[in-house]
């Protein structure tokens, strides 16, 4: 409606081409008219409640608003729009207008017959408002009337009223009197009975009155008899207080009666905590008793039932009494009493604590969570009392601190267990050497290290686990929620193992290990082929089992898988990496004293493959059987085809022909140089000490490469003599013959053998290669 | 081997000192020293200390590496296990007098304080095959050129254990210039301790590099292959250790 009319006055004040003359008067009467409706229908100015989508309420230019300005707007209009615009407003203006018009018209028709009836109920109306107001005349007057008969009655009856009221108060007193006449007796009667309760009750009810009347003689008497009679029972009920031996609730109404005597509560509270401290004391005696300097008799539980149901039972029964006792002591009690549980609890955690160290090094995870669920049990009802002594916190803190040294028990017993395994792994390995057997079951060694480690992993989770059972009183709180399963089961205890178990395995490669002597290099092996599975598969198996497990909530950074996996993977890497180094270095130094100790000048023509090749030969294929255990085949390059004796038929007759014959001739040394420089450029340079793959054929590869570039400048230290190059010559081809199938490209051990050769032949002074029939005949026969 | 009149020479498992007199040709034999253990023990190299007045010498034989003191033909020092493998070289620093560096099979060159023989002062290990050599440069002890069998020569600049002060020294001179010190110092402190080059114009095993004597920023290496190569330290790091 009010949009309606706003619109409406929009033509009104418009350039005065509204057909409706009667708005001529001022439109601001008008707008004021529409304002006071407005407040009226509870929508104010700027509200616009029929209004979802007003940009600005405010805005003098928006034609539908409470504020518009049609001059504004029309400035507006005039500087902004050009005229095509201009004209399309004005016209669109007009439409708008001659639509609102009619739309009035329609509605003045259609609400015509309801105007009429309203006119006709308003008439009506004035009628029947003449006709109630006679009868409300009436009804004044009699109401009138009423009134002065009323206050007449009441003035009759005022004497008679007073009177009974007096009596009234009469009797009242007299009975009183009566009781306390009888009061010194009726409280003998009380003390003698044992009726204490009885007793301060009449006490408490005649007091003030005696107080009241103490002037008067008969009166005094009377309350000096009881003053006496009350001390005497004072002094009954301190007794029975101090005794103190009938328990706490029978001293809580002993010190609630000894209050209502009267007696000061400050000294009360003191005693009555005092009484307490003894009782609870008493309980931490035996408690520590029972924790004693001997080995624990009963398990910890039974510790924790103990102290649960004695000493915190205790404190939770003097707690809840002072509570209801020194209510009125106001904080400063409270506050004695929040000391008072602080130091007993603090006492009581000592001892507690004491118990579960004792129990940390036990291994039975189920009664010490079970224990610590009692524990913290029972000390959430003093909690729940005693917010302030902290008791609650201070008993989850412990719970805390166990449940992480639990963490740290394990891990170092993970750890433990790592090295066991490879302790067992090393016997293993060392066993069947001396046996003679070369190492049957590396696979199976393997196998069970992964096996038992992971199985120890998953008990550990087991064990930890049970701190976050449901039913376990503690394990909601945020510490347990959070914190605890994210950095201290999965941070400190799954990753942290893995990372020291990969520490572990890197310390092989680090440590004096370069002697070579002290791991075995099998245990390498093996170590190197462990983290390489759990790069690809353990780690990721265990961090999915402990996220399920312990359903991590908590939003604390956690590392990731892959973080853990490149860490694993990178100690595979150079696990193997140092195997690699540690075997070549086995293998080159046979060859390097196999060099260096023979007098090459002055040997004999060679009749056999040395010696010392044939164990090269032989170490390498054990070698290769031992990581073919372990390790993958791996990718070689396509040129190894499967006859071996076609490719080196080939190689050694002709291209080995064509590569030494003129270099024999002492005539042409450059060319052998320009040669082998000319092929070098060719070829790709050899790193020697590469970093491996994981897999067989890259591992044998590194081992060969190496020792053969050991040979190779060995050999370069060394002068021969004809039959000394010759030896080599043969050395090298037997060499040939037996190497290439282990290498990924066996180019490469081609490349080195024949740069062996050709050191050796430089470094030769009569340098004539034997036939390469008879060199094959040779290699062959051995 | 040998300073003014004395020479030392290595034969297998012995040290010979030997006194060139001038008037003669002769040398005579002076003093000898023989090493004694299991096994066959032969000397693979030894220097001659520039320090004490030149009464010291340093030996290499397996992994191990001994001093000695031809006064007394007696060993002064003795570091076991030097290397994992055989020690090819060793060279000392010509600034500092207890320190010598030593390379070997093991790939690795190492930096030792002969004062404390239990450990390394730094350990590189940038070559992929044996270093067989292994040199300071004579005026400028933070470079130290090694050659390897990888036929690579690495010159590294070995800051933290020279004889030159971390930054520089400032002159009474410089004192307005010491604004300018720092703020260069800053920005060159960490690039300290690192390899400067490696040289891969070798297509063979490198087995000696040495400094010229002339110039304190050329360097030869020689390889099996028959090829010197003569390089010149970067002129950006001449540069800066000279200004």
């Amino acid at each position: 409606m009010a949009a309606a009319a706003t619109a409406g006055s929009s033509p009104g004040s418009g350039p005065g081409d509204s057909p409706e003359g009667p708005e001529a008067e001022a439109p601001e009467r008008r707008r004021k008219a529409h304002g006071m409706l407005k407040l009226y229908y509870g929508l104010s100015e700027g509200e616009g409640a029929g209004r979802p989508s007003g940009p600005d309420p405010l805005d003098p230019t928006d034609l539908n608003g409470a504020h518009f300005d049609p001059e504004v707007y029309l400035d507006k209009l005039r500087r902004e729009c050009p005229l095509a615009q201009l004209m399309d407003s004005e016209t669109d203006m007009v439409r708008q207008i001659r639509a609102l018009d009619s739309d009035m018209q329609t509605l003045v028709y259609e609400n015509y017959n309801k105007f009429i009836s309203a006119t006709d109920t308003i008439r009506k109306m004035k009628n029947d408002f003449r006709k109630m107001e006679d009868e409300m005349d009436r009804l004044a007057t009699n109401m009138a009337v009423i009134t002065d008969f009323s206050a007449r009655i009441s003035a009759t009856l005022q004497d008679r009223h007073e009177r009974i009221t007096k009596l009234a108060g009469v009797h009242a007193l007299l009975r009183k009197l009566q009781f306390l006449f009888e009061l010194p007796s009726r409280l003998t009667k009380c003390v003698e009975l044992g009726a204490y309760g009885q007793a301060v009750r009449y006490q408490g009810r005649a007091q003030a009155v005696l107080q009241q009347y103490q002037h008067l003689p008969s009166f005094r008497a009377i309350q000096d008899d009881c003053q006496v009679i009350t001390a005497r029972l004072a002094q009954q009920l301190r007794q029975r207080f101090r005794e103190g031996g009938s328990g706490a609730p029978e001293q809580a109404e002993c010190v609630e009666l000894l209050l209502a005597l009267g007696e000061p509560a400050e000294e009360l509270c003191e005693e009555f905590l005092a009484h307490a401290r003894g009782r609870l004391e008493e309980e931490l005696r035996s408690l520590e008793a029972e924790l004693g300097p001997s080995p624990p008799a009963p398990d910890v539980l039974e510790f924790t039932d103990h102290g649960g149901s004695g000493f915190v039972g205790g404190l939770c029964h003097v707690a809840a009494a002072y509570q209801e006792l020194f209510a009125a002591q106001g904080p400063a009690g409270a506050e004695k009493l929040a000391a008072f549980a602080q130091e007993l609890g603090s006492r009581y955690f000592a001892l507690v604590e004491r118990r579960l160290a004792q129990e940390q090094g036990g291994g039975d995870n189920s009664l010490l969570v079970r224990a610590l669920d009692r524990f913290h049990r029972r000390l959430r009802a003093p909690g729940a009392l005693l917010a302030a002594a902290g008791l609650a916190d201070a008993a989850t803190e412990i719970v805390e601190r166990v449940a992480r040294e639990r963490l740290g028990h394990h891990l170092q017993g993970l750890r433990a267990a790592f090295l066991g395994c490879l302790t067992d792994v090393r016997q293993a390995l060392a066993a069947p050497r001396m046996a003679g057997k070369e190492g049957p079951g590396l696979a199976e060694l393997l196998a069970n290290v992964a096996s038992s480690i992971l199985s120890h992993i998953k008990a550990s989770l087991a064990a930890v686990h049970l701190f976050t059972a449901k039913e376990v009183s503690f394990s909601n709180k945020p510490y347990f929620r959070g914190e605890f399963c994210s950095q201290g089961v999965r941070e400190g205890l799954i990753v942290g193992f893995v990372r020291s178990m990969c520490q572990t395995a890197q310390s092989f490669c680090d440590s004096p290990g370069e002697k070579g002597g002290a791991t075995p290099p099998a245990l390498l092996l093996l170590l190197s082929r462990l983290c390489l599975d759990y790069e690809t598969a353990t780690i990721s198996y265990i961090l999915t089992l402990t996220d399920e497990q312990f359903l991590v909530q908590d939003q604390s950074p956690v590392t990731p898988v892959s973080t853990l996996c490149a860490e694993a993977r990178e100690t595979a890497r150079r696990l193997l990496t140092h195997y690699v180094k540690v075997q070549g270095l086995v293998i080159s130094q046979m060859l390097r004293k196999s060099v260096e100790t023979r007098d090459w000048l002055s040997t004999l023509e060679p009749r056999n493959v040395r010696a010392v090749m044939k164990r090269v030969v032989e170490d390498t294929t054990a070698i290769d059987v031992q990581v073919g255990l372990l390790y993958e085949e791996g990718v070689r390059k396509a040129q190894s085809s499967d006859s071996s004796k076609r490719t080196f038929s080939v190689y050694s007759s002709s291209r080995q022909q064509g590569r030494y014959a003129p270099s024999y001739t002492p005539s042409a040394p450059m060319d052998t140089n320009l040669l082998s420089n000319i092929q070098k450029l060719f070829s790709e340079r050899i790193d020697v000490f590469s970093p491996v793959e994981f897999n067989k054929v890259s591992v044998l590869t590194g081992i060969i490469k190496i020792s053969l570039k050991t040979l190779l400048e060995c050999v370069r230290l060394r002068t021969f003599g004809r039959f000394g190059l010759q030896q080599v010559q043969v050395d090298c081809h037997f060499l040939q013959l037996y190497l290439w199938r282990f290498v990924a490209d066996e180019e490469l051990v081609h490349l080195l053998l024949d740069e062996v050769v050709a050191s050796a032949a430089l470094r030769c002074p009569d340098p004539v290669p034997m036939e390469p029939s008879v060199v094959e005949v040779i290699c062959e026969r051995g | 081997m040998g300073d003014g009149k004395k020479i030392i020479s290595l034969a297998d498992n012995h040290i010979l000192l030997w006194d060139l007199q001038e008037s003669s040709s002769q040398a005579v034999l002076a003093s000898s020293a023989s090493l004694e253990g299991k096994g066959q023990l032969r000397f693979t190299s030894g220097r001659w200390s520039p320090h004490h007045n030149c009464t010291q010498v340093a030996t290499a034989s397996d992994t191990t590496l001994r001093g000695w003191d031809t006064r007394s033909m007696s060993q002064i020092y003795c570091i076991e296990n030097a290397h994992g493998q055989l020690v090819r070289d060793l060279d000392f620093n010509p600034n500092k007098q207890y320190y010598l560096a030593s390379c070997g099979d093991d790939c690795k060159v190492k930096f030792w304080d002969t004062r404390n023989v239990t450990e390394p002062v730094k350990t590189l290990e940038e070559h992929s095959h044996w270093v067989w050599n292994v040199r300071y440069n004579h005026s400028h002890d933070q470079l130290v050129l090694t050659g390897s069998s990888d036929s690579r020569v690495i010159l590294s600049n070995m800051v933290s254990i020279s004889s030159e002060p971390f930054g520089h020294l400032v002159d009474d001179d410089d004192i307005s210039d010491q604004e300018d010190h720092r703020s260069e110092e800053k920005s060159k402190e960490p690039l300290q301790d690192n390899v400067i080059a490696t040289y891969e114009e070798h297509e063979d095993s490198v087995y000696a590099v040495d400094w010229s004597s002339a110039d304190p920023w050329l360097f030869a290496s020689l390889s099996y292959d028959g090829r010197l190569v003569i390089n010149r330290v970067p002129r950006a790091l001449k540069y800066h250790i000279l200004l």
